[in-house]
């Protein structure tokens, strides 16, 4: 039976759920406002030295309009970060180090401002990044991101180890299939490693970034895992990189467990799947070459297509002074600022006349130009809806069929591609 | 004097709505207050999220949500991942809650007894209680991988794959690895309860030309009862809510899910996807399911 102290206790409950449903403030529209603002930028040494040296040149010309940069909160991933932020309406302007893969989320949440509904907001962008801007466009035709760096994707091996293993340092043999696997093998049996070549074997849904997708997108000229709604990977290009991947873990030149600590680094593993930014931190470690990814009957190095790797800058829609924000977004991505970051970091900015408009860069640096020549012919992610769902039922594809074999993957592609079929269209 | 009755009725009244010592809720107000706002709150919460197709939103945001009923729950009784997730639930507590009780409950009666070094012991095995499950996590790859020292002293002996890869060992490992963690916090609740059994009993057992093992059985078991019921639901609670040695030690619920958790499936589900009134429906029949098993354990257990 109620007494009058029960009902208390529920009409607090109750009234406590009510308010809980019925939300916050109001949304900012897409504005000119200017005034202050906040970003937030990435936590690598690299990049808070480019951020830093960016914000204090911007607000020592714009006195109303001072920029204030943090690095993201810590933790397990900055999308998880963002995510959080946008449900408590604690969002900067602006998040320098945006993942594509988020973006469909980010957008479904209401936390991203509309970058095409500014007046130079589609022209700004398409002008900067050409044609490959058209990968960053949501599925309603408007950009929420503006493409800012790539990494493309490339193998960085250990000279050292080749040279041990008696293969040639200088001109690899990883062009094949055949050939890749040839000298895994040969690297595992006499180059004193644990494994020739080691991704990441953990279930997370970006892990496929770093193994199957670059060589798919490789080996299928460009394509991207979804296409206009239609998964790309369960055919005959897809089938190849998996039972690719596949041999390279029956033979055991690629563990089926994860490294303690970065293996290239270490000295556990011969090769890595990594971007430009490898330079930098291994640069001094390790004595390294570099080649394209593979393909099954191989290719020419102009020919092939990576993975980007790519980070983006949103705009976030808890932002006031979205005038501001939207004209530090374009200084921040200038000619000058952009050679600043390929200057401080190595990643290469999102530009599509990269090797010319930086040439001096790349005369003095020469270790970065297969990198900024691949990042013309670098692929995203698909921007599509449950875009993260996505990602994770394709690695649990992949872990069962490619990693630990447990079905066919014909079977296992197969389920995935009609899976992803429905998911991408909700 | 007309007055006077209504304000003595109101005051009555508030005496019967407030009870004879008012100031009991002022005392009684913070904890009330963390209570609400740290579990009653995001409970109730996370039912009505359960029966809608929520997902989190920036504040103002005009998002649709549907109601959808049970559908959440529909689906989750149907996901085979959920399957999984329950069967590895249902190994580890096999494996975890026996060893728990029994490895505690002997190391308790061994440090209640004086041996040498008596504190160094009852501080060695509350040690890994209290380190950093990154640390410990660590430790236990290092023993465990393919490349470990377990594999290296069993050699052949080893299974292939190696332990942490290995959809039969992947779970018992992980039982292993938390009882293993958590056995000084139950060391100490039973070596506290050992305090309570009377030394009489002891002296009548020894006269009665009881050994040590059968004084054991027939004294130090039974006298723990109360302790054991504790350890029991504690062990079960915090067990069926396993979520970091999946996470950390096999690296993400592997080898291909073998080891994935209720727990962990809500991380998935709520945090990187963004579906938390999916998260909400597991969470919500993990909680049942826990009620269930610790109501039956209570009832074993307290009867006599």
């Amino acid at each position: 039976m109620f007494t009058s102290r029960h009902r208390v206790l529920i009409a607090g409950v109750v009234l406590s759920l009510g308010l809980a449903a019925c939300g916050g403030s109001n949304l900012a529209a897409t504005g000119t406002a200017k005034g202050s603002i906040k970003i937030w930028y990435s936590n690598n040494a690299e990049e808070v030295k480019w951020g830093d040296a960016v914000v204090a040149a911007w607000n020592q010309s714009h006195a109303s309009e001072q920029v204030t940069a943090e690095q993201i909160p810590a933790g397990k991933s900055s999308e998880e970060v963002i995510g959080a932020a946008i449900t408590a309406g604690t969002t900067p302007c602006l998040i320098f180090n945006t993942a594509p893969a988020a973006v469909s989320q980010f957008q479904k949440q209401g936390g991203l401002v509309n970058l095409s509904s500014f007046s130079d907001g589609n022209s700004f962008i398409e002008g900067r990044t050409g044609d490959r801007a058209a990968q960053y466009k949501s599925p309603d035709g408007a950009y929420y991101q503006m493409p800012w760096k790539g990494n493309p994707v490339m193998i960085f091996y250990n000279k050292d180890i080749f040279t041990k293993a008696g293969l040639d340092p200088a001109n690899p043999a990883l062009k094949t299939y055949d050939e890749f696997l040839s000298t895994a093998q040969t690297l595992v049996s006499k180059g004193g490693v644990k494994a020739a070549i080691w991704p990441a074997p953990s279930s997370e849904f970006y892990q496929p970034w770093f193994d199957f997708y670059p060589l798919f997108i490789a080996q299928s000229k460009g394509k991207q895992l979804v296409e206009k709604g239609v998964p790309q990977f369960n055919n005959a290009d897809g089938l190849a990189v998996a039972n690719f991947w596949k041999e390279m873990y029956t033979k055991n030149l690629a563990p089926k467990e994860a490294a303690q600590g970065d293996p290239f680094a270490t000295g556990q593993s011969a090769m890595a799947i990594v971007g430009p930014w490898a330079i930098a931190v291994y640069g001094g470690k390790v004595k390294w070459g570099v080649a394209p990814v593979p393909t099954k009957d191989g290719m020419d190095a102009s020919a092939i297509h990576t993975f980007s790797d790519e980070k983006s800058i949103g705009m976030y829609s808890s932002c006031k002074n979205q005038g501001t924000a939207w004209d530090f977004l374009k200084f921040a991505v200038s000619k000058d600022s952009d050679g600043k970051l390929l200057d401080l970091t190595g990643q290469m900015p999102m530009r599509s006349d990269l090797p010319s408009t930086y040439s001096s860069y790349f005369s003095a640096h020469p270790e970065y130009k297969l990198f900024a020549d691949q990042a013309a012919r670098s692929v995203e992610v698909p921007n599509v809806p449950n875009s993260v769902e996505m990602w994770q039922d394709f690695r649990s594809a992949y872990s069962k069929s490619v990693i630990f074999g447990s079905q066919s993957i014909d079977e296992a592609f197969k389920g995935a591609a009609d899976q992803i079929k429905t998911l991408v269209k909700s | 004097m007309a007055t006077a009755a209504p304000a003595r009725a109101s005051r009555s009244r508030l005496r019967r709505l407030l009870g004879e010592q008012p100031i009991g809720y002022l005392f009684a107000a913070p904890f009330v207050l963390f209570l609400v706002g740290i579990y009653a709150y995001p409970f109730f919460y996370a039912i009505y999220m359960s029966f809608f197709d929520y997902f989190f939103s920036a504040p103002g945001a005009e998002v649709v949500r549907p109601f959808v009923g049970l559908a959440n729950y529909a689906r989750v009784l149907q996901d085979p991942l959920f399957h999984l997730a329950i069967r590895n639930v249902v190994i580890f507590l096999v494996i975890n809650v026996p060893l728990t009780v029994a490895i505690s409950m002997v190391l308790a009666t061994a440090l209640n007894a004086a041996i040498p070094l008596r504190t160094f012991f009852r501080a060695a095995y509350y040690i890994p209680y209290i380190t950093a499950s990154v640390a410990a996590v660590g430790i236990w790859l290092w023993l465990f991988s393919g490349f470990g020292l377990v594999d290296k002293i069993l050699g052949p002996l080893a299974p292939n794959p190696s332990f942490l890869i290995n959809g039969l060992w992947a779970m018992p490992i992980i039982a292993l690895y938390v009882t293993w963690k958590g056995l000084g916090f139950y060391v100490l609740l039973y070596l506290a309860a050992l305090q309570t059994i009377p030394k009489e009993l002891y002296e009548a057992s020894k006269v009665d030309g009881a050994s040590p093992v059968a004084s054991f059985f027939a004294v130090t078991v039974p006298g723990l009862r109360p302790a054991t019921l504790l350890v029991v639901i504690t062990a079960v609670i915090t067990g069926a809510n396993f979520f970091t040695e999946p996470y950390l030690l096999t690296g993400g619920g592997g080898p291909d899910n073998q080891s994935v958790s209720p727990v962990f499936l809500i991380y998935r589900f709520g945090i990187e996807q963004n579906h938390p009134g999916y998260a909400a429906a597991i969470g919500l029949l993990l909680a049942i399911g826990v009620l269930i098993i610790s109501g039956i354990n209570r009832f074993i257990l307290e009867r006599d």
